[in-house]
This record gives structure tokens, sequence and C-alpha cells, in this order.
């Protein structure tokens, strides 16, 4: 399970747990979020501009 | 010049720290024009809230010279997490809702002639308007509270879907010809007034549409957050009514209407004329400084908590207001919002002011301006000769 960050405000999308509110159960992977959804958060930069969150 | 870019978070102070108080002064307008009247007897004083925001804010505006004061970035975390500025934002709802309980008693008991009664309506609006300011600063914030505070603030004016478009639409197709908030050189206000409400009304509720969609659900429940909006208001409304009779509904109506208007000539000068051109790949460019009219007038400035230094605000909707920062690249309007606002109700004097703006910011090439599709031929036909 990854993690994925907006990098303009910093938002995180973590697989494990998913975000329901916008539609996505936990355990959802990335590539099944839709390329144009926009960040939640400021809705500025979509999906394929997130980066990876390296593991520490 | 950005004086204090050196400073560091320990030495820098907010010059404005204690100006932001002077937001909570807006819902306080219609007591005043209640002490106003009841101390002179003069009915016109119930008009006082609007010779407010139309006479005196952009006449100091003209007065008091502009601010460019940028906090240091490292400053600003500290600034951001200040709860004083929270707090100042948050108590212009409790004073909103006041106002409009004392207004519509005053407009429906207060024993007015009917100019009076059209004056604290009106002035009620725009405060109304005003607080949709308000909502703006706290639907960007990313705590729930913050956000249901929006909603709350946007229910006198029964305006709850500017929640969603605003944050979800507008930001996202800013400076766009798909942006129904973005205005076009040659768009008049009056032409655009109809478009950005309709339009925006469309993009919040197709926006939870979608949303609701992946969670298996048509749009037609409560977890719309349109919907959530739209009942705070019927409440406030109903409560309204039940307790006034139907008397209040005009008062209830004119308030609304004209606070939303207000709060759309504020978006038709925020981004007349400024596109965001198509990269390579088919999508829009990033919105950039270059997208957004700017002011660093500072009286306004403080009143629509630093709404003006909007190319930061669209670079960074999650920004904290006071810690927006003065672009020097961006492209700045003759004067403040509240005197724009002015310059947008006359279309040929707004036109004379604003479209050689435009011109000179493409460099008098059009073709990269956002036009408005009836006057494309017209525009591109007479500055031709000055590309």
């Amino acid at each position: 399970m990854a993690k994925y960050q907006c990098d303009n405000c910093g938002f995180v999308y973590d697989e494990a747990e998913g975000f329901a509110k916008e539609g996505f159960p936990p355990g959802t992977a990335w590539s099944r979020v839709p390329d144009d959804w926009a960040c939640p958060d400021c809705a500025v930069r979509e999906k394929i501009d997130f980066e990876r969150v390296e593991d520490e | 010049m950005h004086s204090t870019t050196m400073a560091s978070s320990h030495s820098y102070s907010d010059s404005k720290r204690y100006w932001w108080l002077l937001g909570l002064v807006v819902p306080t307008l219609p007591f005043g024009s209640y002490l106003l009247v009841e101390a002179t007897g003069w009915g016109v004083l119930w008009f006082w809230p609007i010779v407010f925001v139309y006479g005196l804010l952009p006449a100091l505006d003209w007065y008091i010279a502009t601010d460019q004061d940028n906090p240091p970035e490292v400053a600003v975390p500290d600034l951001e997490n200040d709860r004083y500025y929270r707090w100042i934002v948050y108590l212009f709802i409790p004073l909103h809702f006041a106002a409009f309980v004392l207004s519509g008693w005053v407009f429906v008991q207060g024993g007015l002639v009917w100019w009076e009664a059209l004056g604290v309506a009106l002035s009620l609006g725009a405060v109304s308007g005003l607080s949709i300011n308000t909502a703006h600063e706290l639907g960007h914030k990313k705590g729930d509270g913050e956000r249901w505070l929006a909603k709350l603030a946007l229910a006198p004016v029964f305006y709850g879907h500017f929640f969603v478009e605003h944050n979800r639409g507008h930001h996202k197709n800013v400076a766009t010809p798909d942006d129904p908030a973005s205005s076009r050189m040659g768009e008049s206000f009056y032409a655009f007034l109809p478009r950005t409400v309709f339009g925006s009304l469309r993009s919040a509720w197709q926006l939870e549409k979608t949303r609701l969609a992946r969670l298996g659900k048509g749009p037609w429940t409560l977890q719309n957050e349109n919907i959530q909006a739209w009942l705070m208001s019927v409440v406030l409304w109903g409560a309204m009514l039940v307790w006034l009779g139907w008397l209040a509904l005009p008062f209830l109506l004119i308030q609304s209407v004209y606070g939303f208007s207000l709060l759309e000539v504020v978006n038709y000068l925020e981004h007349y004329g400024l596109v965001r051109q198509k990269t390579e790949s088919g999508r829009y460019e990033r919105c950039g400084p270059e997208h957004s009219w700017n002011s660093n007038h500072v009286v306004t400035n403080v009143f629509l908590y630093h709404l003006q230094r909007h190319s930061d605000h669209h670079a960074n909707p999650t920004r904290r207001y006071q810690a927006l920062r003065d672009f020097e690249e961006a492209p700045q309007l003759p004067s403040g919002y509240a005197g724009m606002i002015l310059l947008a109700y006359l279309p040929p004097i707004w036109r004379r002011v604003m479209d050689r703006r435009v011109v000179e910011h493409y460099n008098g090439d059009l073709t990269r301006a956002n036009l408005h599709p009836p006057k494309r031929a017209a525009l591109l036909a007479r500055y031709s000769q000055t590309a």
C-alpha cells in the first residue's frame, strides 16, 4: 500500500485508508482513482500531479 | 520593495495584525444605522452600510497608500497557526446573524416607509455579500469545522452552493473559458451576472453529483453538500417567516439577491480577460500570478481578508489570509476592489479603464486573452494594429 501527496497543499492519499467521502473505500489502489480527480483540499492539482511518498 | 523578506521568523511582526479587526466592523454596520436613525430621526441613514461600501471604502483606498509587505517564508507557519487570526474571522458569523435578525425585524415591524425598508434590506444585503468573503476564507481551509462554518456563513444569503463550486469548480477552471466565474474581455457585468449565477449553480450540482456517483448514490441525498448548505438557509429563513410573517419575504429576497450580486461583481473583476494557455498535453497551464487581477490597496485588503492578493490565493488556495503575498509580476488594478466595483457597474467606463490593461498584459496579442465570443471579432480587429 502506497501513499501519494499533492505537491501544492500537502494532502496525502493513503491507499490503505482510501478516502470515503470521495468514494474510495479503504484499500482502493491509486490506479483506480480517475486521472482527472482533483485534490480534495486545494483542487488546483489533479491525480497525475501527485507524487509518491517514499517509505521512511 | 519587500522589506521583510530577509527577516527571521522571530523578528517578523505583522503590521496589519490589529487592523484585521476592522473586518468585524462590517456586520456591525446595520447596528450603526439603527443607532444613527434613533439618534437623528433621519431615515436616509438606513443606507449607511451602502455608503460605507460604495463611498467610504473607495475613498479611503484612494487616500491611503498601498501596502506590499510580505511575510518571510520562515514566519508563515507561526503566522498561520496563530489562532487570533482565525477567531476574528469566526466572530463575523454571529455578528452577521444578529444583524440579519435585527434588520428583518426592523424591516417588518419598524413602521418604515418603503424606501427606508429598502435601505434596511439592501444594507443587510451588503453585509451578506461581504459574508460570502468570510465564508470564502473559511471554506478553503482543511478542517471540517471551518468548512462547516463556511456553510453556516452562507445561510442568510442562501448561496450555500458557493462553498462547493468555488473551491472545486472555480479554482480548478479559473481563467479558462470553462469557468462561469471568470469574466471575459468585452463581457459587461450585466452579461456576466446571469452566466456566473446559473453556471455556478449548475457546476456546484454537477460536482456533487459526480462525487456522489462514485459513492454509488444519486444527487438527492443529505450527503450532497449543496443540499446540506441550502437546508441551513431553509431553516433560518423559515424561522424568520414564522416569527415575522410573510412580510419578511421581500426582506429575505432583496438581501439575498443583492448580497450574491455583490459577490459576483467581485468575481467579475478578479480575472477579467485573463486566460490560461493550453499546454502541448492539452491541459491548461497551471494558474500563475498572471491569471488574476491584484491590488495592494490596504483598506479594501483589510476588509476583504487579503482577497486582492488574488494571485497568491489561486496559487495556494489553502494559505490563510494573513500569510498571502503580493507578487510584483501580477497584474495590478488601478484601484482597490471596492472602487473597481463602481466601474464594473458602468460598462463603458469599465471597458475604457480595463480593456487597454488587458491589451498591455498580452503585449497587444489578444488571441491570448479570454474574449467574450460575441465581441471576439470586433475586439481582435480593433486592437490588431497595436500588436
